[in-house]
């Protein structure tokens, strides 16, 4: 039985078109790169390995930890390191 | 002010009903007194009074959108062009007093009720909804194809949870809304994780996939409401790898109303209003705020009550205080109230018939919420079977008794719980070796009933280990 062709989308709307990637930094060398603590257990440890990688690579590393893997970074935390950085590693997750 | 000043009257009427024609005297008469303040609309056929240039009606649009119900219907407009009053049928006396007319169809018998308007015909309804309330609705259409399916078109669209869902169509949206005065385009608040603003016909639509009955939109209005509180922290509870999930608990005459389970199997399958409500919102979290598993979710096991995981307390004993009035609201108040949790461990004890050794029960089989050895992480909901209650009420304890109770028998000493006791690596930190710690944060632990009369189980819903102010803390919201 048709009795409705017609559905409304339940969704966001957000259009199905792929986010558009920034451009991408052609050497490490010189760069800042942010290293985002998300505040779970051994993430300290973890960075740091990746801190002294970047830093053999010649880039400049910051660190930054969110207050509580629970929740969103705050916006000024955000702008911080969009303002400070070239680009940010973000550790998600376990 | 006399009726004469009023601005505008407008006259509903169909030519098929008797009481119209009985009153043609009376159109005629209202026609000549107020000239251009009357317009008279005709239903079904224009030709009827044609003398007076009615309006024709038939596409039964001023009819639907003035709520017509019955003909003849005289409404008066307010100098704001409002309607403001009217009257249906023939009551010579009411339609005299109504229009100021003394002698108005004074020819006329005193009584003649009226016809139903063609806008309640069967069927009707319904299309003069979509024709005329569908600009209401704001959502993007998607068409489909001639020979697509349905439900498999939600499946392929992504928009289920694994299960079938009611296709939405802007009908099904229509009724969902239209006994509620609301603005269908009304921000409800962000939801998480891609923090996207939600209207209420984006809280429909999935109230309708659910398979909601409109008589339970408040309730999942409200639950939607609750989930959006910053305390709440949907966007973490989304993210997790823990099995939590919005578990949702019902409380006050909602319940009675929309036939809510509250008793045998209380928080199993079976019941439309337990089982679609919930699922409304786990709906909705994941097909607005973009919450899939695998992207955003990323719960290692996640738990069954991810479809949908809503229950309602049993009020029926006066001495009991529902989970709501724990909650600072009052009895008659219908609430709903979301716990970031998963689960569901029973307690059997079919011995105790003291409040003392029930209470020791429960106390231990708490202990084993997250882990036995992790004490002030998880918050657990304790839900009280009616037997168990039973036994308080006997031995004079109230719920806070049963509280305190509980606390005093989960008051632990850190050393039992550091690192390697017990042969287990996990446990507290070192440093709370010396402390007494207690199981459960200060406000951690909620208590409701609920269940069939028969059987001495009660049962532990364990929450997320992101307990808190850190993470989530219960919420409730009025249903209104």
């Amino acid at each position: 039985m048709t009795y409705n062709s017609v559905l409304l989308d339940p969704t966001a709307e957000i259009d199905p078109v792929e986010k558009q990637l920034l451009p991408r930094l052609a050497t490490l060398k010189g760069a800042t790169v942010g290293l985002l603590d998300i505040s779970k257990p051994r993430g300290k440890e973890f960075l740091d390995a990746v801190a002294s990688m970047l830093e053999q690579k010649g880039a400049t590393v910051k660190r930054y930890a969110k207050p509580t893997f629970t929740r969103v970074a705050p916006r000024d935390l955000n702008q911080r390191i969009s303002s400070e950085c070239d680009a940010v590693i973000e550790g998600l997750a376990d | 002010m006399s009726k004469d000043e009023k601005s505008r009257f407008a006259l509903v009427l169909k030519k098929a009903c008797p009481t119209c024609a009985l009153i043609e005297p009376v159109v005629k008469q209202l026609a000549e007194r107020w000239g251009e303040k009357l317009t008279i609309y005709i239903q079904d056929d224009p030709s009827f009074l044609s003398e007076l240039l009615p309006v024709d009606d038939s596409s039964l649009e001023f009819s639907y959108r003035n709520a017509i119900e019955i003909v003849p219907t005289l409404v008066s407009f307010d100098s704001n062009d409002v309607a403001a009053e009217r009257i249906c049928g023939w009551d010579k006396v009411q339609w005299q007093q109504f229009t100021g007319i003394d002698n108005l169809g004074s020819g006329l018998s005193d009584f003649k009720p009226g016809c139903g308007s063609m806008t309640h015909d069967p069927g009707m309804e319904e299309q003069l909804m979509l024709r005329f309330a569908g600009d209401k609705l704001a959502a993007r259409s998607v068409e489909l194809a001639a020979d697509e399916d349905e439900l498999e078109a939600c499946f392929e669209r992504g928009w289920t949870d694994g299960l079938p869902v009611i296709p939405p169509s802007p009908l099904r949206i229509l009724r969902m809304l239209k006994d509620f005065d609301l603005d269908y385009q009304e921000v409800i608040g962000k939801v998480p994780p891609d923090n996207v603003p939600c209207s209420i016909e984006k809280v429909a639509i999935n109230a309708v996939m659910a398979g909601c009955k409109p008589e339970y939109f408040p309730t999942v209005l409200a639950s939607v409401r609750a989930a959006l509180k910053d305390e709440f922290c949907m966007h973490g509870l989304l993210c997790t790898t823990y099995f939590s999930s919005p578990v949702m608990i019902v409380n006050g005459p909602v319940v009675r109303h929309i036939g809510m389970n509250n008793g045998v199997n209380a928080l199993g399958q079976g019941n439309r209003a337990n089982a679609t409500v919930g699922r409304a919102l786990q709906l909705l979290i994941r097909n607005v705020g973009g919450g899939k598993p695998g992207g955003i979710d990323r719960a290692t096991m996640g738990n069954p009550g991810k479809y949908t995981y809503c229950f309602a307390e049993d009020e029926s004993d006066p001495e009991w205080a529902s989970l709501a009035m724990d909650r600072g609201y009052d009895r008659n108040d219908s609430v709903v109230s979301l716990f970031a949790g998963e689960g569901l461990q029973p307690i059997l004890d079919q011995l105790s018939r003291t409040p003392e050794s029930l209470s020791k029960s429960m106390a231990a089989s708490l202990r084993s919420v997250a882990h036995v050895k992790r004490f002030g992480m998880a918050d657990a909901i304790l839900v009280v079977c009616p037997e168990h209650r039973r036994v308080l009420r006997e031995a004079g304890w109230s719920k806070e008794d049963l509280r305190r109770s509980l606390f005093d028998e989960l008051m632990t000493p850190g050393a039992e719980l550091l690192p390697g006791v017990g042969g287990m690596a996990e446990g507290m930190p070192e440093k709370l070796k010396d402390k007494l710690l207690n199981k459960f944060r200060d406000d951690g632990l909620h208590i409701v009933s609920t269940g069939g009369t028969a059987g001495m189980f009660s049962a532990i819903i364990s929450g997320w280990v992101a307990s808190g102010e850190r993470g989530s803390q219960m919420v409730s919201e009025k249903i209104i």
